[in-house]
């Protein structure tokens, strides 16, 4: 059994203009110690995806439906107060915002003290040996200093860092992690992902991974969730997905990394875009969203969605025109 | 990664002090001559308050012999029409301006203070209720609607502070809920309901110490409010009554004698205005030093 087994999940927020659905009928499951890469564009639906696990969504104006169970429970009919103990003990979330993500009130250390003593129920003395072990744990040199020190006296890489060492304290079996070098410098987020790498090796966490940037997918992530308009597109392990894309979507965002970057006429390497804008979420015909921007559409695009298929071992793609791979 | 390259060092008790953050802020308020010229002002005002009582004897003591007698060395504010002297009274009257501002404003702060937290952050139905209410009443003047608080709750010190303190209650109210409503939204408090935290805890550990900035500016701002307000009330009668000492019953009577006797109205005018400046230039300091978007 997977640890995380999301099934036909589907997700819609009330607007004035009615129902906006983000994500529309989304299968994958998580496996333990697996990092999995969601990645898109923006307005993919990969957050509000990632985010209905924890149930993080505004309750109020949220329209779920479908399975989401981690371990065997199903957490999408639980009752909030068990969501709560669940929520930073089993499935812990790293923001994409470090430098806001953190009380400025308290000291680093006595907000990682806080979720112990939730959920361990540690005292306040083993709480805090705990934090300076956390803080060393995720590389904070120092971390006898570190503890006492308010989150403005941190740079943005070293509150992600203490971020992490909040949301792995309870040893989680899942960590979600909303796009977290977005906010870093390039130079910061390599050490950041070498964190993430490490944490899965040494305590064995499942991590969602939430990206848009594929140089993060091939640098750390075993396998990889295309989304495209509220959809999985593409799903396969990460070296299968890079060397055989079948999704044309998932060609393109490839095609679009610096790395791969091709000389123009003008004897100058220029990026290949994706031409085009993503579909309008208020309106979903039955047709491949992603035929408009395609380069391989033809007319039976149009005529029907393409449903999920499994192109070899693992690897699934939603369409009538795979890549030109055998 | 693995290995320790530092030495051991002694865990330190981190959490126990916010030392450093406050003499940052005391660094950056100190460097203002105008809220250090409030600070002065208002601790004048306590020590008076405070001490005064203490050195200058009974302020009902009457004597007939030397009554409205200009300031002298046995006197020095000099002395009323009953013959008391004017130095006991003013410093009586500082412990009742005291009283009043401070003791109505902590109590508008212990009842405003949660009413706006559960509305701001439970909305629905209560925050309709409790907002409207709110709107009501700020429509009326602050005076008029202590005038009218403190005339149904009779003429005492008790009377002056209660009426005080629920005229102030609307603007304590709307603040903290407006405090609310802002720092929910802020990424720390999604991440703290990611992690788990109740409602409570979120209150108190994430919304309220992030809020206290603006209470605290609030609060400086209200005491002087309030002591106008139960100098007012004194001196129309409808707040402490004679023979306790306020600076509002001294104006109050000093009207008659203006001409024999100005310095009997000069004192307790002179003082209000004084101690009410003092909290007002305190106040903009804070607020100067507590808000985040000013400098360094």
């Amino acid at each position: 059994m997977s640890l995380l087994e999301i099934t036909d999940l589907t997700v819609g927020f009330d607007t004035e203009d009615g129902t906006v659905h983000a994500v529309k009928g989304v299968s994958f499951g998580v496996e333990r110690g697996e990092i999995l890469a969601l990645c898109g564009e923006s307005g993919c639906g990969k957050s509000v995806t990632a985010m209905a696990v924890p149930r993080l969504l505004p309750s109020a104006t949220t329209r779920l439906s479908g399975s989401i169970k981690l371990d065997g429970r199903e957490l999408t009919v639980l009752p909030e107060a068990e969501m709560r103990r669940i929520r930073g003990k089993e499935v812990a979330v790293v923001f994409q915002e470090p430098m806001t993500s953190l009380n400025p009130s308290f000291t680093v250390g006595y907000q990682i003290t806080e979720v112990l003593r939730r959920h361990e129920r540690l005292s306040a003395r083993a709480a805090r040996a705990r934090a300076v072990e956390l803080l060393e744990l995720v590389g904070i040199p120092a971390p006898h200093r570190r503890v006492g020190e308010y989150p403005h006296q941190l740079s943005g890489g070293m509150c992600q860092r203490v971020m992490i060492a909040i949301a792995v304290a309870c040893s989680p079996q899942l960590l979600i992690a909303d796009e977290p070098t977005t906010a870093l410098d390039v130079t910061i987020q390599a050490g950041v992902l070498d964190v993430f790498r490490d944490l899965r090796d040494r305590l064995g966490t499942a991590i969602i991974l939430i990206t848009h940037d594929l140089g993060v997918v091939a640098d750390i992530a075993d396998r990889a969730v295309v989304m495209y308009a509220g959809r999985a597109v593409e799903q396969a392990p990460v070296e299968e997905l890079f060397a055989r894309p079948r999704h044309p979507y998932s060609l393109g965002l490839m095609r679009a990394l610096p790395a791969a970057a091709v000389v123009g006429p003008d004897g100058r390497r220029r990026l290949t875009e994706i031409p085009g804008m993503v579909p309008s979420p208020l309106s979903d015909p039955q047709e491949c969203a992603f035929h408009p921007r395609c380069p391989s559409a033809q007319a039976d695009c149009t005529a029907s969605r393409p449903p999920l298929e499994r192109h070899g071992d693992a690897h699934l793609a939603a369409c009538f025109h795979p890549g030109g791979h055998p | 990664m693995a290995e320790k390259t530092h030495p051991p060092e002694p865990i330190v008790r981190w959490n126990s002090g916010r030392a450093d953050r406050r003499r940052r802020l005391w660094r950056r308020f100190r460097r203002r001559p105008m809220p250090m010229i409030g600070l002065t002002l208002v601790v004048a005002f306590l020590v008076l308050a405070v001490f005064g009582p203490l050195v200058s004897g009974d302020p009902s003591a009457q004597d007939y012999l030397a009554t409205l007698m200009p300031p002298s060395i046995d006197h020095p504010l000099g002395t009323d029409d009953l013959g008391r002297d004017a130095f006991a009274r003013v410093a009586s009257g500082a412990r009742t301006s005291l009283q009043a501002g401070v003791l109505s404003t902590l109590l508008a702060m212990a009842v405003g203070i949660p009413i706006g937290l559960a509305a701001g952050f439970y909305r629905r139905w209560l925050d309709s209720i409790v907002m409207r209410l709110v709107d009501v009443t700020l429509a009326f003047p602050f005076l008029v609607f202590a005038v009218g608080l403190a005339a149904i709750l009779g003429p005492s010190l008790r009377g002056v502070v209660l009426a005080l303190s629920f005229a102030q209650l609307p603007a304590v109210i709307r603040i903290t809920r407006g405090e609310v409503l802002a720092i929910r939204e802020m990424d720390y408090v999604s991440a703290a309901i990611a992690d788990g935290a109740t409602d409570g805890h979120i209150l108190f550990r994430y919304i309220l110490p992030n809020s206290a900035g603006p209470l605290i500016v609030q609060a400086t701002v209200a005491i002087p409010t309030a002591i106008i307000g139960e100098a007012t009330l004194s001196f129309l009668g409808l707040g402490v009554q004679p023979p306790t000492p306020s600076w509002g019953v001294m104006l109050s009577d000093a009207q008659q004698y203006l001409d024999q006797a100005p310095w009997l109205a000069i004192w307790p005018g002179l003082l209000i205005a004084l101690a009410t400046l003092g909290f007002n230039l305190l106040g903009d300091g804070l607020r100067d030093v507590l808000d985040p978007r000013s400098g360094p």
